[in-house]
Order: structure tokens, then C-alpha cells, then sequence
């Protein structure tokens, strides 16, 4: 079943036998009609839902429902692999980023990515973090050490880190390893960060402190979080998407789809019935 | 039922095990028996001399290997020059670009088979191309047949480390914006350094101690290594040349040779495995 | 600016920041894919040449090349047989050495020794498996050979001289002394992928084993060997490729014989020694053309088993599970 792409208003609810979305009213990402495949195998049926801006849109489902797939569309990352193809749009303030004329370089600037075991660089804290911003600007060393800081602040990392900036990445702990991809993606002034479990691979504590973190960068960033925690997703996003073997069952506002969800399928994996 | 026999199980396991002990004990036998043979035999033959002097007449006394030391430096650099790129891009287009694709598995194969060929059959191929055609022999054809044993070994070992290196990181470097190129030069070989260089390095090792691709093409020379279109010395064709004479003083420089031949390797050898690899089980 | 960007700049300035990566990115990918090809290409112009060079030879003998048992330079005769006996008697007495060797060493170093003992039997097999063929060589004709001859010979001679193998005069050198060196040679990599192998059984397999009261020997016979058997196989076909074609450590102690002799304290000859000692000095184009032909056929031989070992190991290792 697809989700018709014409004429949907920005803030509309759309019923469906099969999904109920209800979008946010203002659109940082406009999702039509997308669909995905590998190979031969298809594995996202025209999804279509809008990401707000300046918030945080949890992605929840069971394991294999193509919550991941999903968002590595939005930074065009899966075009590594030469036999994964996606159709349809994904508008990023108003710009169709699947167009071929699309330029990847800008596009990966713009939309960040955290993943879900921390992939630190490597090489020194400070070189991960300034490896991005070297590439992407032309800076002078202060410069450089002075957006260095600023990143790793926005992280809530650079007190812990400020005086082991030129150790290697990997000598940091899990939770802090991530942390340091954060600053390192948050360097190059994006517009959205995308996160793909970010806290699965990493113990409570430095969980605690990520969820805080991502709190105070929704300020700024729009983002996109994939969990398979929906407690997490209920305690730290404005909207969340259930998704179920490729297609979106649901989508709304956090709080309500939690508390009053309005398709059976939902409700049972909220509660715990699958998934 | 009747049980079988406990003394026969005990015993049989013991004597397996005492066999196991002493095939263990053998090799490390044989092995000391070598390095101590080309210890002693070898340290005899050494003197200031054999590193700066040219070859002495058979029968005759003094000299040294000094041309040879120096044409095998030479040789080996080249065919290294000419080896390790090559295989290492090979390598990086078997990890990076060719999974999955026909022409990956083929090169793979090739690669594999390449590795496999007799270090002779590829001195026999250069010769039939460097040489008949040239006229003459000459260092350079011996140091493309050299190159082409360094080159499947490098390509293989480069393809096994880029392996390691976990997909995520290379995705992460490109989430970033970095282009493809600079993910896998700068990120991707980053991570890889330690394996790479170690591959490289004990390939090279490996193939300066070849005799076989050397004796149709490169030959030998009892002159210093001055242009190397034409027959170079090198240490190991004089091993072999000396060793097979029956002149006593050639045959002891045959082991002075096969000394620093050995020490040079092994040392390498060593080294790459304990500076470079630290931790690693192969 | 930097000196790549003044270089790149006429580039960037006709297509643009980005294209220019992309351009950078196309080139990168086709640099590697023309090494990949020089390595393709290389393989098929050894083949090539190896039969382009033999075609004289093929022409004159023809197939009966392979069988016939001849090697004179004078008259012109020649024929492979010897040759290919003897690379092939030298092989397999390396393998009926190395491959009981390498499995008594394998189980000791996974079920007997303690870890230090086996990451330093470890050690020594890699400095067994570094040391160059040519030192194998020296080691075996001035030091091996004369030990053999005035040892062990006449010692085999005195107990099983009966059997025409061990039936000869005890000069050292000999076609049993070139196995013997070789198997040394193939040993530690028989030695190091059985290990590697037997490292892979599952240790709830075996502990399960072990728990019902069996010995060690029978957990390996009737547990680890059964399950690693594929490994094992592919354990000795890389012996045999190393083994096959060794040269210069068989060069040094088969004799250089031309004869197909029953004894194996005769002299004879391999495919590769025959090379090594006489290319050098054949200048008729009949004989340069006959050698040449003795190659390919070790080529085809190696290239054989090649193929044999990674289909097998292939095969294993998609059993196994295959890539991360």
C-alpha cells in the first residue's frame, strides 16, 4: 500500500486503513513517496512523513523494519554500495537531494552522522574533531582551535577532554568516543544530524549524558534518531515514526502516540506485544 | 558390555603425546641446527674486507663481497620501486571497489595464483622478454623478476589489511563530506598503517633473499655494480656459483654471504614483528 | 593557497569545486583498477610467453615429451619424464615427512603446550618458514648431505636394504636427501594453517568430548580431526604448492642426474634444478626451446593445484561464514 504523494497539506492528518500519519506544521525534510531497494529486493515502500525543524523525530520499530535504511537516504550514504538504489524525493528545505545534479560533498556537510559504534578517527582527539573542518574550510590554526572548542563544547566534552586533546581518539571511553563524533560532526555547521542508535553500543551513564546532550542540540540541529529503545525515544523526542517492514504505521507527536496510539499495531509494540 | 581396555587408551594417548613432544623438540632441533651452522660457518668467513672489497680469484685469497652486497641493495630497491605501488593499488581496488564484482574475484584469483608461480618461472618469463629481446642480460631484467614476486604478496597482504579496517569508519569519514579518495588514503590507510607497512616490509625481505629469478637475468658479476643494463653482482647467485666450485676459499665466502643473506632477513623479520605488529597473533 | 590547489586550479575552474572531487574520486578508482589489471595482464603474458617459447620443442617431441625419459644435449633428445619424476618422488617424500610432522607439531601447540610455550614454537616456525631457499641449500649439501651419508644411509641400507628404495650407494646427495630438505622447508606452513585450523574446532565440541572421559588422542581423532578435515586437506595442498616448486635448496642436493632411478639414495633431478643448472649454458635453440617447455610444464603443474587449493579453501571458507 502506498501512501498517496499529491496534495498533502504541511499539517494535515492522513488516514489510512494501513497508517496514520499526522505531520508537524513546520518542514525541515520533506520525505514523498521514497522507496528503496537492494538489489532486487525491496525493502522501503513509499514512505512519506516531514522532519521538523529544531526538533528531535525519534524513528522507532522492530529490528528489520528499515528504520536505518531509512535515514541513510537523507545523507545518501548507502551510495557506497553499488547495488542499493533509492526513488522518489527527500527535499531538504525545498531541495530534492536524490536528484543526480546533487552535490554529495555539501550535502554530507549539511547532514551529519553519528553511527552506532563510534567510529573515532585514527588519530589525536583534536585531529578528529579539526579533520572535517580542514577539509571542508579554508582556517587558520586559531581559527580552527577556536571552532575545535565550540564543538567539543556542544558535545559536553570539552571539560572532560581539554587537557587530552592531542591523545589518540581511541584512548577515550565508549561514551565519550561518541561524544567526540558528535563534536566532530557538529564542527562543519550542519543543518541535521542523523543518528543511528548512538547510545546501543555504549553503557547507561554515558547514555544519560548523550540524552542530555542531544536535549541542547536540538536548539540548533534538526534530528533524526533511529532507536530501538522506546523508552528513550519517549523520553528525549517531539515526534516519533513507527515503522514496520518497510512502511510507516504511524506518525505524530511523541506524547500522544505513546500515551493514545491510534492503530492496534502500535500499541502492541509499545507495549512489548512484538518487536 | 565389555569395556574397552583402559591401559590401551591411557598408553595410546600418552604415546601420542610423546610424539607430539618430540616432533616439536625436531624442529626446533633442525631449526637451531641451521642457524647455528650458518652462524659459525658463516661468522668465520667475515672479515672488514668481505664488505669493501671486490671478489678474489678461485684458489685465491682476500677479497670480498662487497660488489655483491651493494648489486643486491640495488636490486632489491628497484623491484621494490617497481612491486610494492603497484600491488599495493591492486590491494586497495580487491578492498575498496571489487567485493563483489567479476572482475574482483578474477583479480583475486590471479593474485593468488600469481603468489604460487615458482620464483624460476618468473625469471624463465623475464628472460624470454628482457633479455632475448635486449641481448643481454642485465640488473634491470632481474629486478623486474623480482618485482614480480613482491608484487602478489604485497597486493595480498595489502587486501587482507584494508579488510580489517571496519566498514563503519570508512562510512563515518564520508558522512562527513570527505571525498572517496581521501577516506581511503588518509582515513582507511591511517587505521591500516602497522599491517601495511609490515606487509611491505617483510615482502621486500622475503624477496632479496631469492636466488632463483636472478640466475637467468641478472646473473652475476665480479665487478661493482656501476649501470645496471648489464650483468649485476648480487649476493645470492654468488652463493650459488661459489658454493657448487670447488675452491675452498669461494665456498667460504659462499657462507660469509649466506651469513649476512640470513641475518638480514631474520632480523627483519623479527623486527617487523615485534615493532609493528605488537599483539597480533599472525 | 597551497600548492595542490594551484595545481588543481585550472581543473577546479573549469568544473568546479565539487566535480573536481569527483573527477579526483573517478581517477583514484581507475588507478586501482588498471593495477588490478597489470596483475591479470601479467598472468595471461606468462602463459603466453611460457608457450610462445616452447613451440619449437612442442613441435619437434610433441606430447610424448611429457613421458619420455631423455635429456641429451648433444643429440638433441629431449624429454621430461625424469624431470617430472623427480619433482614429483621429492614432493611426495616431503609431504609423507611434513604432514605427520605438522600435525603432531599442530596438536601439541593447541592441546598440550601452554600459551607462552606455543606463541614461541610459534616464533620458530617463522623464522623456519623466513630463512631463504638458497641457505636450505647450503645447509643441506655441506652439512646434511655428508651427516646422511655417513649416518643414516648406511644405517636404512643395513635394515631395509631389501627394498630397491633404500637400495643405492649412501653418497648424501640424492633424491631422499632433497625430500628431506624440503619437507623442512614445507613444514612450518603445514604446521602454522593446521594450528590455525585446529584453533577454529568449537571448544564446546571438544570440551564436550572431554567431559564424557575420552583422552586427548581421542578428542583429536574422533572430534577435531573429523570437523577440521577440509582445513587439514587445504594445510597440504599448500605444502605441496611450496614443495613443488622449490629450487634452489633442490638444487643443491638432488645430484643433477637425468636418470629415473628406483633408489632413492641415486641422484636425480627436478623440473626447477634442471633449470637452475642449465639455462645458462644452452645456447642451441632445440634445448633453450626444451627447458622452456620443462617450465610450462611446471607451470601447469603449480597452476593445477593452485586452483585446487582455492576452490577448497573457497569452498571452506564460505562454510565457515566469509566476510565480516
Amino acid at each position: 500500500m502506498t501512501n498517496p504523494v499529491a496534495a498533502v497539506p504541511a499539517s494535515g492528518a492522513r488516514e489510512h486503513a494501513d497508517s496514520h500519519i499526522v505531520q508537524p506544521p513546520a518542514t525541515k525534510i520533506s520525505v514523498r513517496n521514497l522507496c528503496f531497494y537492494y538489489g532486487a529486493q525491496q525493502a522501503l515502500f513509499g514512505n512519506s512523513m516531514d522532519i521538523a525543524p529544531n526538533a528531535v523525530t525519534a524513528i522507532i520499530g522492530p529490528s528489520g523494519c528499515g528504520k536505518s535504511t531509512h535515514i541513510r537516504v537523507y545523507n545518501r550514504i548507502y551510495q557506497l554500495y553499488p547495488d542499493q538504489r533509492a526513488t522518489g524525493e527527500v527535499l531538504l528545505d525545498g531541495e530534492n537531494i536524490l536528484a543526480p545534479t546533487t552535490d554529495l560533498i555539501d550535502l554530507r556537510r549539511r547532514v551529519g552522522m553519528i553511527f552506532q559504534r563510534p567510529s573515532v578517527f585514527p588519530m589525536s582527539v583534536y585531529e578528529n574533531v579539526a579533520y572535517g573542518l580542514r577539509h571542508h574550510y579554508r582556517l587558520r590554526r586559531p581559527e580552527i582551535a577556536e571552532r575545535v572548542e565550540q564543538s567539543l563544547r556542544a558535545a559536553a566534552l570539552w571539560d572532560e577532554v581539554k587537557d587530552k586533546l592531542h591523545q589518540p581518539g581511541n584512548a577515550l571511553s565508549g561514551g565519550q568516543q561518541q561524544r567526540l563524533c558528535i563534536a566532530r560532526a557538529v564542527s562543519v555547521e550542519p543543518v541535521v544530524l542523523l543518528m543511528d542508535e548512538p547510545t546501543s553500543a555504549v553503557d547507561p551513564v554515558a547514555t544519560a549524558k548523550i540524552e542530555e546532550t542531544i536535549s541542547t542540540l536540538k536548539e540548533r540541529y534538526t534530528i533524526v534518531i533511529v532507536t530501538h529503545n522506546m523508552q528513550q525515544a519517549a523520553r528525549i523526542s517531539d515526534y516519533t515514526a513507527f515503522f514496520y517492514q518497510g512502511h510507516i504505521v504511524e506518525f505524530g507527536v511523541t506524547e500522544e502516540m505513546f500515551t493514545n496510539p491510534h492503530l492496534k499495531q502500535t500499541e502492541d509494540y509499545i507495549t512489548g506485544r512484538f518487536g | 558390555m565389555r569395556p574397552r581396555s583402559k591401559f590401551t587408551r591411557i598408553w595410546a594417548d600418552r604415546a601420542v603425546k610423546g610424539i607430539s613432544g618430540l616432533a616439536v623438540l625436531a624442529g626446533l632441533a633442525l631449526l637451531a641446527w641451521i642457524l647455528y651452522t650458518v652462524l659459525v660457518r658463516g661468522a668465520a668467513a667475515l672479515h672488514w674486507d668481505f664488505f669493501t672489497q671486490l671478489p678474489a680469484p678461485p684458489g685465491g685469497s682476500g677479497g670480498g663481497l662487497g660488489n655483491a652486497m651493494l648489486g643486491t641493495v640495488y636490486l632489491t630497491l628497484l623491484a621494490a620501486a617497481m612491486g610494492v605501488p603497484v600491488g599495493i593499488f591492486a590491494g586497495v581496488y580487491l578492498s575498496e571497489y571489487g567485493h563483489s564484482s567479476r572482475f574482483g574475484h578474477v583479480t583475486r584469483f590471479m593474485v593468488n595464483t600469481m603468489m604460487g608461480i615458482p620464483s624460476i618461472i618468473a625469471g624463465l618469463f623475464v628472460y624470454t622478454i628482457l633479455v632475448v629481446t635486449v641481448g643481454h642480460f642485465s640488473g634491470y631484467a632481474g629486478a623486474v623478476a623480482l618485482a614480480l614476486l613482491i608484487l602478489p604478496i604485497v597486493a595480498r597482504t595489502t587486501e587482507d589489511m584494508l579488510n580489517l579496517v571496519p566498514v563503519a569508519l570508512r562510512e563515518s569519514a564520508l558522512a562527513l563530506g570527505v571525498p572517496r579518495w581521501k577516506v581511503t588514503l588518509g582515513i582507511v590507510f591511517r587505521a591500516a598503517r602497522n599491517g601495511l607497512v609490515s606487509g611491505v616490509l617483510l615482502a621486500v625481505a622475503r624477496v632479496s633473499g631469492e636466488t632463483a629469478p636472478l640466475l637467468f637475468t641478472a646473473l652475476n658479476s665480479p665487478y661493482w655494480p656501476r649501470t645496471l643494463s648489464e650483468p649485476t653482482a648480487n649476493l645470492t647467485v654468488t652463493i650459488f656459483n661459489y658454493a657448487m666450485s670447488p675452491y675452498d676459499n669461494w665456498q667460504n665466502a659462499a657462507w660469509g654471504a649466506s651469513f649476512l643473506i640470513t641475518v638480514a632477513v631474520l632480523l627483519t623479520t623479527v623486527v617487523v614483528r615485534v615493532a609493528l605488529l605488537k599483539g597480533r597473533s599472525r | 593557497m597551497t600548492l595542490r590547489q594551484v595545481l588543481t586550479f585550472p581543473v577546479r575552474a573549469v568544473l568546479g569545486r565539487h566535480a573536481t572531487q569527483s573527477l579526483a574520486d573517478t581517477l583514484f578508482r581507475a588507478f586501482t583498477v588498471a593495477c588490478a589489471a597489470a596483475v591479470c595482464l601479467l598472468m595471461l603474458a606468462i602463459v603466453l610467453e611460457l608457450i610462445r617459447n616452447s613451440e619449437l620443442s612442442i613441435r619437434t617431441f610433441g606430447f610424448s615429451f611429457l613421458w619420455t625419459d631423455a635429456w641429451n644435449p648433444v643429440t638433441k633428445q629431449f624429454g621430461a619424464a625424469s624431470s617430472i619424476y623427480g619433482t614429483l618422488v621429492s614432493t611426495a617424500i616431503a609431504l609423507l615427512v611434513a604432514v605427520p610432522m605438522g600435525l603432531a607439531i599442530a596438536l601439541f601447540l593447541v592441546e598440550l603446550a601452554p600459551a607462552w610455550l606455543s606463541r614461541y614454537v610459534g616464533y620458530a616456525l617463522e623464522l623456519l618458514a623466513a630463512i631463504p631457499s638458497i641457505i636450505y641449500g647450503m645447509w643441506g649439501l655441506f652439512v646434511v648431505a655428508p651427516y646422511l651419508a655417513d649416518h643414516v644411509q648406511p644405517a636404512l641400507q643395513a635394515t631395509l636394504g631389501w627394498i630397491p628404495l633404500f637400495d643405492g650407494p649412501p653418497m648424501g646427495i640424492g633424491m631422499l636427501t632433497a625430500g628431506l630438505i624440503l619437507a623442512l622447508m614445507a613444514l612450518p606452513f603445514i604446521a602454522t594453517v593446521m594450528r590455525d585450523v585446529f584453533t577454529m574446532v568449537p571448544t564446546v565440541l571438544k570440551e564436550a568430548a572431554y567431559g564424557m572421559g575420552s583422552t586427548t588422542l581421542e578428542v583429536t581423532s574422533r572430534v577435531t580431526i573429523p570437523f577440521s578435515i577440509q582445513g587439514l586437506v587445504g594445510a597440504v595442498f599448500l605444502g605441496l604448492a611450496r614443495a613443488i616448486g622449490e629450487t634452489m635448496a633442490v638444487t643443491f642436493v638432488i645430484g643433477n642426474a637425468h636418470n629415473i632411478e628406483a633408489s632413492l639414495f641415486m641422484p636425480g633431478n627436478s623440473i626447477a634444478s634442471t633449470l637452475a643448472n642449465e639455462f645458462t649454458e644452452a645456447s642451441d635453440p632445440l634445448y633453450l626451446s626444451a627447458l622452456v617447455e620443462l617450465g610450462l610444464a611446471l607451470f601447469a603443474i603449480t597452476f593445477i593445484i593452485q586452483m585446487i587449493a582455492q576452490v577448497w579453501l573457497a569452498r571452506l571458507k564460505r562454510r565457515a561464514g566469509g566476510r565480516q
